[in-house]
């Protein structure tokens, strides 16, 4: 038996035999994409049960305060561009990958990642501002279910950063090879899923839960 | 320092607590030592504990469930014996703390840690095998499934010795499993060996729906999939999504005990119904997790037995998946006493008694399958024919309880009791004994013994009837579930005879082991040469038995369902498929100790977290994140089998088969 360096070469065609029935296994980078995409999904499924608690709780201020008096507008429209905007660079990223231009990907995945930053900068404001104001998770079950959700999707995007910062580091260590790539593309479909949980959130929390 | 550990977590006072703690710390101080004597260790590191085939994962998933069937079965014999006595002016032996602990792991353990393990162990060893491939899609992430399950394992374990285990039932309801009246730390390891353990489950599911869905062998159309295989996907995409329900719902009861957050408790405006509703949307999906890999099982187990294609294939795959859809719109009928009126309860009510039509579908399949054909009276079939007789009459007492009114009497009484372990013994214990012996021969190279399987058989068949059948009496009684004492005299004698039919189940479990024990010393006069012991219609008999690491010198080419079974009558009909003799090198991934590390983090963070050690969990997380850097480094994951390595093996192949042959 001897070592492959299987990670430097491309992944091997299918298999060459046509078939009526079947194409026989998939390429490995349409496994790994597929196999995250169903991670994607249960990750979706688990953020919706913390949505079905917020809808539950979200009148059960407990006397304390309400999503009225406490959302400002203005905040989350800017949380919502900035987002929006660095899930934009992420996807020039994957042009820059394709492309195998190291450069540009190092400036898209900087502003992706500074962008991502500022939205959890304005995240921790908010959150700081509420809790100096008495408005903890421990208050009232819709505080509880507010500040879940709102930071689990928080968590996920710091988690996010964490992940970027390793994958540059691994492709200044390791160039463009299949691992590096795959992992890059799996990084993307996160990252651009977290916006898709954060147009729910923002209409279900903010807009919705915000106007009682 | 330690948090909230001191030496008063150690039950020094509790003797039958200190009795276990004991035996089980001897047995397994006994087994490491043995492996240390006999030297065992670089084998079993670099041959099992690293292994990323899905075979030995497969092999190791089952050991994990026999070692927990005895000990979940230890704590249904310790019910049964409190119960047959605890009666008027006698307490018992088991105080209510101590029993309250029992019945709330002997739910956990049994089916997180032995029946979710028993089916994922299946699937592993067998799914890929019968879709003519030679691994699942991401081997290394299915190694690190198996080491989270058993860290879950680990530390639902360690509560027996350090501190307590929950007090709470198996799901832990709260308002009881909050903080104010569950402050010891027993709900604590109950929820992070779950979630711990529940990771890994979900990465299975996930890993599974990847690999059925994209990496069948050329030509396996989905019309052409084994049964076993169908009944894996609708499993696997039950568990991609019911598990994050369950990981987002122990969340937040995490949160509200270590925060003092307001899900589920009775003040600030929490919700404890919310709780029963989500562990529910969980939990039903998750008894058809369990019970239709088993459904996939005899169906193989008939059809190969009764020397017939399956009667219905297509019909099958349509229960199969029906149901897998159904599951999701059931779960109320946990809980019709909730209170959600007669509309949602109706709606509730009838969707849990058509869920039982595609069921019912599956059964005539069967018994079709097996009219008009040879059947073998093997110990395979011998549970398959228990579990239709036995899981129609769970069936019956599922959809009396479907009916609200009917529920409103006899829920969390003994008739319910009674139904669950008629269905979950009679469905899924029957399932994976049968699957046991059935894929036995194929992973290990030989049969296991026919009569001390028989024996098995009967002692469960003629235990279960013997000790659940009393308990549905005792539900139209009134007597309800969880008692740790009663007053009426009156329930004694029914609650005797099913401590002796615990008993009987106790000699099939005897039964199990001599069986194993006996066939492992006369292994040599039971071998496998032929990789095809029972006659079988799928692909992984037309392997070695067992079969080399990487399952196929070439990946075989698809054209009909029950394909080996096509090879075989083409065979017959003097269509001989000549034997390669050219093979190309295979590509098969490395073994890795990553799986084993990111759990040995885990059980360390686990532990500092019920303990609040929390200079421990630091070192945990950075230790966790640290390996994963590591193994995200590594530039090599894939080795290469030579040509003349495969050679060999099918040589040898071919002749054993022709020595039984001639």
């Amino acid at each position: 038996m001897s070592v492959l360096t299987a990670d430097t070469s491309p992944p091997p065609p299918a298999h060459p035999i046509p078939s009526p029935s079947g194409h026989g296994p998939a390429s490995k980078r349409i496994t790994i994409g597929y196999g995250f995409w169903i991670f994607l999904l249960s990750d979706i499924i688990m953020f919706s049960t913390f949505f079905a608690t917020f809808a539950v709780l979200a009148r059960a201020t407990d006397g304390g305060p309400t999503g009225a008096q406490l959302f400002h507008q203005k905040t989350v429209v800017l949380e919502t561009a900035f987002l929006l905007f660095s899930s934009f660079a992420c996807g020039m990223m994957s042009l820059a990958l394709n492309a195998r231009n190291l450069t540009a990907t190092y400036i898209s995945a900087a502003i992706t990642w500074v962008l991502g930053a500022g939205f959890l900068v304005l995240e921790i404001t908010e959150f700081a501002d509420m809790i100096s104001i008495g408005a903890t998770p421990q208050r009232s079950a819709f505080l509880t279910a507010f500040f879940t959700l709102v930071g689990c999707h928080g968590l996920h995007v710091s988690l996010g950063l964490v992940w970027l910062i390793v994958m540059m580091a691994q492709l200044a260590t390791k160039g463009f090879r299949f691992s590096v790539l795959s992992r890059l593309l799996c990084f993307s479909l996160f990252w651009h899923a977290l916006d898709i949980i954060w147009v729910a959130l923002f209409t279900i929390v903010y807009l919705m839960g915000g106007s009682h | 320092m330690f948090g909230k550990l001191s030496w008063s977590a150690i039950p020094f006072n509790e003797p039958i607590d200190m009795v276990a703690s004991a035996a089980m710390i001897l047995v397994v101080v006994l087994i490491l030592a043995w492996i240390t004597l006999k030297g065992h260790w670089s084998y079993l590191w670099h041959e099992w504990i690293t292994s990323v085939d899905h075979k030995r994962i497969g092999v190791m998933y089952i050991v994990l469930a026999l070692v927990m069937l005895l000990r979940g079965f230890s704590d249904a014999l310790l019910m049964r014996g409190q119960q047959a006595v605890a009666v008027g002016g006698h307490p018992g032996y088991l105080v209510p703390e101590h029993f309250n602990q029992i019945f709330s792991a002997h739910g956990t353990i049994m089916i997180f840690f032995m029946a979710m393990p028993f089916i994922i162990g299946l699937m592993n060893f067998a799914v890929p095998l019968q879709l003519g491939i030679r691994d699942v899609a991401f081997p290394t992430l299915n190694s690190v499934s198996l080491w989270l399950t058993a860290s879950g394992v680990l530390l639902t374990n360690v509560s027996l010795v350090i501190g307590v285990f929950a007090r709470t039932g198996w799901l832990a309801y709260p308002p009881l499993s909050e903080l104010k009246f569950s402050p010891d730390v027993g709900v604590d390891y109950y929820l992070w060996s779950l979630q711990i353990s529940g990771v890994g489950t979900l990465m299975t599911g996930i890993n599974f729906v990847t690999t059925i869905l994209k990496l069948r062998t050329e030509g396996m159309s989905y019309m052409r999939m084994p049964v076993f295989c169908w009944t894996a996907l609708a499993a696997n995409l039950l568990i991609v999504a019911a598990f994050p329900v369950l990981t987002a719902t122990f969340a937040m009861l995490l949160l509200d005990r270590y925060m003092g957050f307001h899900f589920f408790t009775v003040d600030g405006g929490g919700n404890p119904m919310m709780y029963i509703n989500l562990i529910w949307v969980w939990g039903h999906p998750e008894v058809y997790i369990l019970i239709l890999p088993c459904f996939g099982v005899f169906s193989e187990v008939v059809a190969t037995f009764s020397g017939k294609p399956l009667f219905g294939y297509r019909s099958m795959v349509a229960a199969t998946m029906a149901i897998c859809v159904l599951s999701f719109v059931v779960w109320l009928h946990h809980f019709f006493t909730m209170g959600a009126g007669a509309d949602v309860n109706g709606f509730f009510g009838v969707m849990t008694m058509i869920i039982a039509v595609p069921t019912g579908v599956k059964i005539y399949n069967w018994l079709f399958t097996m009219y008009g054909g040879r059947v073998r009276f093997t110990v395979p079939i011998l549970y398959a024919i228990g579990f239709m007789i036995t899981f129609i009459l769970g069936g019956v007492t599922g959809v009396l309880l479907a009916v609200p009114p009917a529920d409103f009497v006899l829920h969390n009484s003994l008739f319910l009791v009674a139904h669950f372990h008629n269905v979950i013994i009679g469905g899924v214990v029957f399932g994976v004994l049968a699957g046991y012996t059935y894929w036995f021969p194929k992973a290990f190279g030989f049969t296991l013994h026919e009569g001390w399987g028989k024996a098995s058989f009967w002692c469960w068949f003629i235990g279960f009837y013997v000790a659940f059948m009393p308990l549905y009496v005792l539900g139209l009684l009134g007597m309800t579930r969880r008692m740790q004492h009663y007053d009426d005299p009156s329930w004694q004698p029914y609650l005797l005879v099913a401590a002796l039919g615990a008993l009987i189940i106790a000699a099939a479990i005897v039964c199990l082991v001599i069986q194993l024990v006996v066939s492992i010393r006369t292994r040599d006069q039971r071998r496998d040469l032929t990789g095809d012991p029972w006659d079988g219609r799928t692909l992984e008999w037309s392997t070695a038995s067992p079969p080399p690491s990487w399952n196929y010198a070439e990946m075989p080419y698809v054209e009909h369902e029950d394909i080996f079974w096509v090879w075989k009558r083409q065979a017959r009909e003097g269509r001989v498929r000549t034997p390669k003799t050219e093979f190309a090198p295979i590509e098969m991934p490395m073994n890795s100790p990553i799986g084993f590390i990111m759990a040995f983090f885990a059980s360390v963070n686990g532990f500092s977290l019920i303990w609040h050690i929390w200079w421990l969990l630091a070192c945990g997380l950075i230790g966790g994140f640290i390996s994963v850097l590591v193994f995200a480094w590594q530039d090599h994951s894939e080795m290469e089998i030579s040509p003349e390595e495969i050679a060999r093996a099918e040589r040898a192949r071919e002749t054993a088969q022709a020595e039984v042959a001639s």
